[in-house]
């Protein structure tokens, strides 16, 4: 199996600290908000990290040294359909998801299937800090600080035999405790896959953090797929079942609308979805839309993967 | 004799306007979230359409319900709406697409969304240029109604709109496109003989003031 390397020229650098990407966000919201801004204490939210801190053992800087979006932005303005439709309800229905116990199958065509406690399963791989772009469909962008380990490594783990071509994510269903699966709004479970190779990928992420912390649940606690080069929407979150196939798994919003989101939905300002552009996206917390790069910016890195593979069909 | 009750258009005007100033005020104090443009874009599209959808309640609450009030704020209603279809408008090519001329072309020939959108506005600038009561006089009462049946068309198109910009969850949009299609039900359906003789007998002044 053909590994990429990183890029060479990228280096392992500290992400900017806590406190001076807070003191910016207040910098400009005082800007915007003038004097209303200062005098007004509802108008300014703490926003800071919360939650049980987790130990890493390096940082990896891949978002070109830019900012990451505030703590508040990134917990705060979220799809993640299970806990509703809004960007903002997974934060208020966030107390819906129990995340412990948590177990996760892992099956198909693997040597022998298991199912593994989520806590074994953190002990199996040490944690790292990962700084990534994250890219919605929806034409805006993130710079995230996520916290895992990568999915190669659990991929080794759960030994795939030789007719293993692609990994289905599944996430969690529990149509009683979480408001968004009571209505069928998407086909429940939430199923995301990936072709095999996409999946040994080094640049391909098991979360279970977030600036350090423990994955608040509207992000997809306590664990989900992040895969920088490809729409948001690839990132399964709250995953129970890792399962290895030979066919190429039915996933969820390609079922939804197949001519809106395909299986592959890697990062490409050449290929519109039929409702907005992509050429352009809106980083959170910016006003000027910027330039969408091929692969989200990661063509170094993944571009090998789709060698010969016509991009604007197989979008 | 029906109490003038000239307090009506302004508190009209001015309750319409609280939704516009509670969004400038959060604009200001970064209480729209983490993607402020999109915030407003949705919040001025949705009051469009409210507003579209009461302007267009007027004539069967007289119709049906003998109510003689909400004709008379139906022309604020109408401009109202218009206000914030401008807003929603200047919104898109002016904040979100910093008027880039070449994007929000590109946008209109590719998107159909946008492009019934924008017709939807269209539509509504000669409604609201033949707002005055002198519009009303030099086009006659007859013409002038016809033309503002264009109301309709507009309300279509501005669900249309909606409908095709939400990704996958249609509720709000069918809400909409039901209510509206009830207002123009009642507008076909042959009117209760009852509310037409209370509303001609002044009864609106008694069941309206509440």
């Amino acid at each position: 199996m053909r590994m990429t390397r990183f890029r060479s020229d990228v280096s392992e650098s500290e992400v900017t600290p806590e406190g001076l990407w807070l003191r910016r966000r207040e910098f400009l919201q005082l800007g915007a908000a003038g004097a209303i801004g200062a005098i007004l204490p509802a108008a300014g939210r703490a926003g800071e990290p919360t939650g049980e801190r987790l130990p890493t053992v390096r940082r990896v800087e891949l978002a070109s040294g830019e900012t990451p979006t505030r703590w508040d932005d990134v917990t705060g303005y979220n799809n993640f359909y299970e806990l509703g439709t809004d960007k903002g309800d997974p934060r208020s229905n966030a107390s819906a998801l129990r995340t412990s116990p948590w177990t996760v199958r892992i099956d198909g065509e693997v040597k022998q299937p298991l199912t593994v406690d989520l806590d074994d399963l953190l002990r199996w791989f040490p944690l790292e800090e990962r700084v990534y772009r994250m890219r919605c469909v929806e034409a805006w962008s993130m710079v995230i600080p996520w916290v895992g380990f990568p999915l190669s490594s659990l991929v080794k783990r759960a030994e795939p035999s030789s007719r293993a071509r692609y990994v289905a994510f599944t996430s969690v269903l529990d149509r009683e405790r979480l408001p968004g699966q009571r209505r069928d709004v998407l086909a429940w479970p939430y199923v995301e896959a990936l072709r095999l190779d996409e999946a040994t990928h080094p640049l391909a992420l098991i979360a279970v953090g977030l600036y350090g912390r423990v994955l608040p649940p509207q992000n997809g606690a306590p664990l989900r797929l992040v895969v920088p080069w490809k729409y948001g929407f690839k990132g399964a979150k709250s995953i129970v079942r890792i399962s290895f196939t030979s066919e190429q798994p039915r996933t969820t919003w390609n079922l939804a609308a197949p001519r809106e989101y395909g299986f592959y939905a890697n990062v490409n300002p050449a290929v519109d979805h039929p409702r907005w552009s992509q050429a352009r996206e809106r980083r959170i917390g910016e006003l000027r839309k910027r330039p969408t790069l091929p692969f989200n910016g990661y063509g170094t890195e993944v571009a090998s993967l789709y060698a010969g593979l016509d991009l604007a069909r197989n979008f | 004799m029906v109490p003038p009750r000239r307090w009506l258009v302004p508190f009209t005007v001015a309750a319409g306007s609280v939704p516009l100033g509670k969004l400038a005020f959060e604009g200001l104090t970064g209480g729209l979230g983490a993607n402020p443009i999109a915030e407003a874009l949705n919040r001025l599209g949705f009051w469009t359409l409210t507003l579209l959808t009461l302007t267009l309640a007027a004539t069967p609450a007289h119709d049906w319900l003998g109510l003689a009030w909400p004709a008379r704020i139906r022309r604020a209603l109408g401009l109202l709406t218009f206000a914030y279809a401008t807003l929603h408008l200047s919104c898109y090519a002016a904040v979100d697409q910093l008027f880039d001329l070449d994007a929000i072309l590109a946008d209109v020939a590719k998107r159909p969304f946008i492009a019934i959108g924008l017709v939807a506005f269209l539509l509504l600038v000669p409604l609201a240029v033949t707002s005055t009561d002198r519009a009303v006089r030099r086009l006659g009462f007859r013409r002038w109604k016809a033309l503002h049946r264009l109301t309709y068309a507009v309300a279509l198109a501005g669900i249309v709109h909606y409908l095709w910009r939400v990704k996958i969850d249609l509720r709000r949009p069918v809400i909409f496109a039901v209510v509206l299609g009830a207002l123009a039900l009642l507008r076909i359906l042959p009117r209760p003989s009852r509310a037409r003789e209370t509303s001609r007998a002044g009864a609106a002044g008694r069941r309206g003031a509440g």
